[in-house]
């Protein structure tokens, strides 16, 4: 029997098997939170030990180091702070679309950045061999740390934070899309190229009747990686900047305070992670949309 | 290509910046704290030297533990997936869903968990990152073999555990080694960014970031300065050990 | 006194589809002897591949009974008692040559010195002795192939199932690859059940072709080659040659094959 490990694109197939992923997923959520509580239970019944020894756990299991799930789901119903109109979840939902907004805007200029990069290489292969090596070194810098220098130049360039924020996502976004338009304008074979010769085509004509319909999956495949980058990058970018209402600045603050309520950074965190999760599939549900599923690119 | 074509033309850049930088700098008269020119950013390298490399070190650290955790949980669950069809097909969407969340907002949680200056507490944040590359990864070359590599073996009446070790393992160490080279990438800054949500003063992300706040600003590009090297440098051990242990794979040949 | 080491009574295989079934093959009736080098020869889709690896327990057959060396196709692949040897050469990348024919016998547990001395036998008997120690990317298509029927032989068989092993070589490398599995056969005394779509090649390897029909595929006629052994290059030149393979292209236009 062979095990070939299914692309993403052959498991959401026809009926059935569309629904198996989705049912795992909540399988393997449904067991985490199985796990998530079967800890506490076993903290609970050794007394914070390890089962038959004297060492502790490695967390521990109260209620306030790991509060209940219940408890975190309960708290997204409860106002946000003592005496606060709104709900906690209606508060984080808000500071996650202050990070929605400047991540869509830095995704939107690392994207056209980044496609333009994509463009000017395939084109200039003297810019490409000049610039490329920096282009891929630029990723390993961690160019996230200098997220607090961009945040501080923006403050004395008198620029609005948020747009120091927006950079720094627009920073990690542009490189996959550059990688992935390469790739895709590329993708055509000598072949096709060929063949488009012989018919006295224009570049123009080949560039966008051959090379651009190729480079779509590529191009999306990127934008995909560069719409959960430019997340990270936006949150992470509001740490230092002071701004206030961004899930950012909401993980600081929750954690600064997490004995008044614990239940409160871990409901920050999901909400982190659904606003990742969210905006990957915006762009995915583009993607379905651009392109049909035979020639998608799976992950 | 030769040598000069290929390493030529990025070469020139990099110098052509450095000096537009430092001319820019001392002509425009731009403040040294908003953009320090190259050879402030050396000189304070040199002197801060002991902060900086103790500081890197103290969260390279921190990165290798992740690291090893992350890959080795990685790796025995690519196993298990590869065995198990329902784990494989289970864990592809969380994989999609972990992709695009900011793993590094775990950092307040585990910060609570082991203590904000425990480097465990990063250590577990770099663990989640480096997981899914490469249990993906794994799970894809332990998978990836052709059914005529398959068919082979069945021929010979070869059991399941013998086709995994003599051909599903090998074939799936090249997928390994790319996944390890994302995922040292991503450990040094996974480390270096979770710092910012907190960390001991002893860690180069807490350094840079706080560096930043004093508007010290050729303190802290010294920091990314080292961060950088470092992450060169374990990117270059890995290429060092596929070479070693990969040498038959196509894009090593000779 | 031969036995049959390969019988088929009423085989057939049936792949169901999704909107319909197909029959690829169909009452199939065959007794290869020990001993004999028969060839299954047919037109794309005939089934023949289907059919060596129903004998070689790769596939089931939906119908019928087959027997290999006396036992079931799948006790007889448990036992060893064949090797294969397919047309993309199959070697592990991550082993040098030596170690790729010792494959089967790793797998079967042998110690290491036995399986040493055995790999370098079958080395020298495909004549590649001085390539032991290199990479598979380093030998030529055909010579990969020299090693990919090594491996096949390295268990000491008393079958060879092989299935169209030169059709990725160029014609001058084939006919070569043709003289040399001769001259390995001479030696062995192996019986050999070998899938082609050449008919030259069928018959200047075999004592009997297998001539089948397309889909569904069936046994159109079975041709007896008789011509002298040992083959050598000469044989392409001897008069009956033609004479058989006129006699196999009949058989081919009578099953419905232009």
């Amino acid at each position: 029997m062979a095990m070939t490990a299914a692309p993403v694109s052959e498991v959401i197939g026809s009926g059935r098997t569309r629904l198996r992923p989705i049912l795992g997923f909540f399988v393997i959520l449904l067991l985490l939170v199985g796990l998530w509580e079967g800890y506490k239970l076993l903290s609970d019944a050794t007394g914070g030990n390890i089962p038959f020894t004297e060492t502790s756990l490695p967390v521990r299991a109260d209620d306030r180091s790991m509060p209940h799930v219940t408890h975190i789901v309960g708290s997204l119903f409860e106002p946000s702070r003592r005496g606060a109109e709104e709900s906690l979840g209606a508060f984080l939902l808000a500071a996650s679309w202050v990070t929605f907004k400047e991540a869509l805007v830095g995704f939107a200029a690392g994207a056209i950045i980044g496609f333009g990069l994509g463009l000017l290489f395939v084109r200039s292969s003297l810019a490409e061999r000049g610039l490329m090596p920096w282009v891929v070194a630029s990723q390993t810098v961690p160019l996230l740390a200098i997220a607090p220098m961009v945040v501080l130049w923006a403050g004395k360039a008198s620029m609005p934070l948020w747009v120091a924020v927006a950079a720094i996502a627009a920073f990690l976004s542009f490189f996959p899309v550059t990688i992935n338009t390469v790739r895709g304008l590329r993708s055509p074979s000598p072949t096709a190229t060929e063949l488009f010769r012989s018919y006295a085509s224009t570049p123009a004509q080949e560039f966008v009747k051959l090379r651009v319909p190729a480079a779509l999956p590529y191009l999306f495949t990127g934008l995909r990686v560069a719409a959960g980058a430019s997340v990270v990058g936006t949150i992470v970018g509001e740490l230092p900047s002071g701004l206030p209402d961004g899930l950012g600045r909401q993980l600081l603050t929750f954690a600064y305070y997490y004995l008044s309520g614990p239940e409160k950074l871990y409901a920050a965190v999901l909400f982190s992670a659904l606003l990742g999760i969210v905006f990957v599939s915006l762009v995915a549900l583009a993607e379905r949309l651009v392109i049909p599923r035979s020639r998608r690119v799976p992950t | 290509m030769t040598s000069l074509r290929k390493w030529g033309p990025p070469t020139l850049v990099f110098l052509a910046v450095l000096a537009a930088w430092e001319i820019w700098v001392r002509v425009a008269g731009i403040q040294g704290f908003l953009l320090p020119p190259p050879s402030e950013v050396i000189t304070t390298l040199r002197q801060e030297w002991n902060v900086v490399w103790a500081a890197g070190f103290f969260t390279l650290r921190e990165a290798l533990g992740g690291l090893i955790g992350g890959s080795v949980l990685g790796v025995l669950a690519a196993f298990a997936a590869s065995r198990w069809v329902v784990i494989r097909e289970g864990v592809m969407p969380f994989y999609v869903a972990m992709g695009a969340a900011p793993i590094v907002a775990l950092a307040p949680i585990t910060n609570q968990w082991f203590g904000i200056t425990n480097p465990v507490s990063k250590m577990t944040v770099v663990a989640v990152m480096v997981f899914f590359p490469v249990m993906i990864n794994m799970t894809r070359g332990l998978g990836d073999v052709g059914s005529d590599k398959l068919d082979l073996m069945k021929s010979m009446a070869a059991s399941e555990a013998g086709t995994l070790r003599k051909v599903r393992m090998p074939n799936a160490l090249p997928y390994l080694f790319s996944a390890l080279k994302v995922a040292v990438v991503l450990s040094l800054i996974g480390a270096i960014v979770a710092e910012y949500f907190g960390g001991s003063r002893d860690a180069l992300g807490v350094y840079i970031s706080q560096q930043a706040g004093l508007t010290r600003m050729a303190e802290a590009w010294s920091g990314i300065v080292v961060a950088t090297a470092l992450g060169a440098a374990l990117q270059l051990l890995i290429v060092l050990a596929e070479r070693l242990l990969i040498p038959w794979h196509p894009s090593l040949r000779g | 006194m031969t036995t049959t080491m390969v019988g088929l009574r009423g085989v057939g295989k049936t792949f169901k589809g999704r909107n319909a079934d197909t029959t690829a093959l169909t009452a199939i009736d065959l007794a290869i002897e020990e001993g004999e080098f028969v060839s299954l020869l047919g037109p794309s889709g005939c089934g023949k591949s289907t059919l060596l690896r129903i004998i070689g327990d790769l596939t089931p057959p939906t119908s019928g009974e087959v027997t290999v060396n006396g036992k079931s196709p799948e006790q007889a692949r448990r036992d060893r008692d064949y090797g294969m040897v397919f047309q993309q050469a199959t070697l592990l990348d991550w082993r040098k040559v030596v170690k790729n024919i010792a494959l089967p016998l790793e797998v079967m547990n042998l110690p290491p010195a036995e399986r040493e001395r055995r790999a370098r036998e079958m080395l020298d008997l495909v004549e590649l002795g001085e390539f032991g120690e290199h990479y598979p990317w380093q030998l030529s298509g055909g010579m990969q192939q020299r090693v990919a029927i090594a491996r096949a032989l390295a268990l000491q068989p008393s079958l060879l199932l092989m299935d169209e092993p030169f059709g990725a070589l160029d014609e001058m490398t084939r006919e070569r690859m043709q003289m040399e599995l001769m001259r390995i056969w001479q030696r062995t005394h192996t019986t050999v059940v070998f899938v082609t779509h050449s008919i030259p090649e069928a018959v200047f390897l075999s004592t009997r072709v297998v001539v089948m029909s397309p889909r569904p595929g069936t046994v159109a006629g079975i041709v007896d080659v008789d011509l002298p052994q040992p083959r050598e290059f000469e044989t392409r030149e001897h008069p009956r040659f033609f004479v058989k393979l006129n006699e196999v292209r009949e058989t081919l236009r009578g099953a419905g094959v232009d």
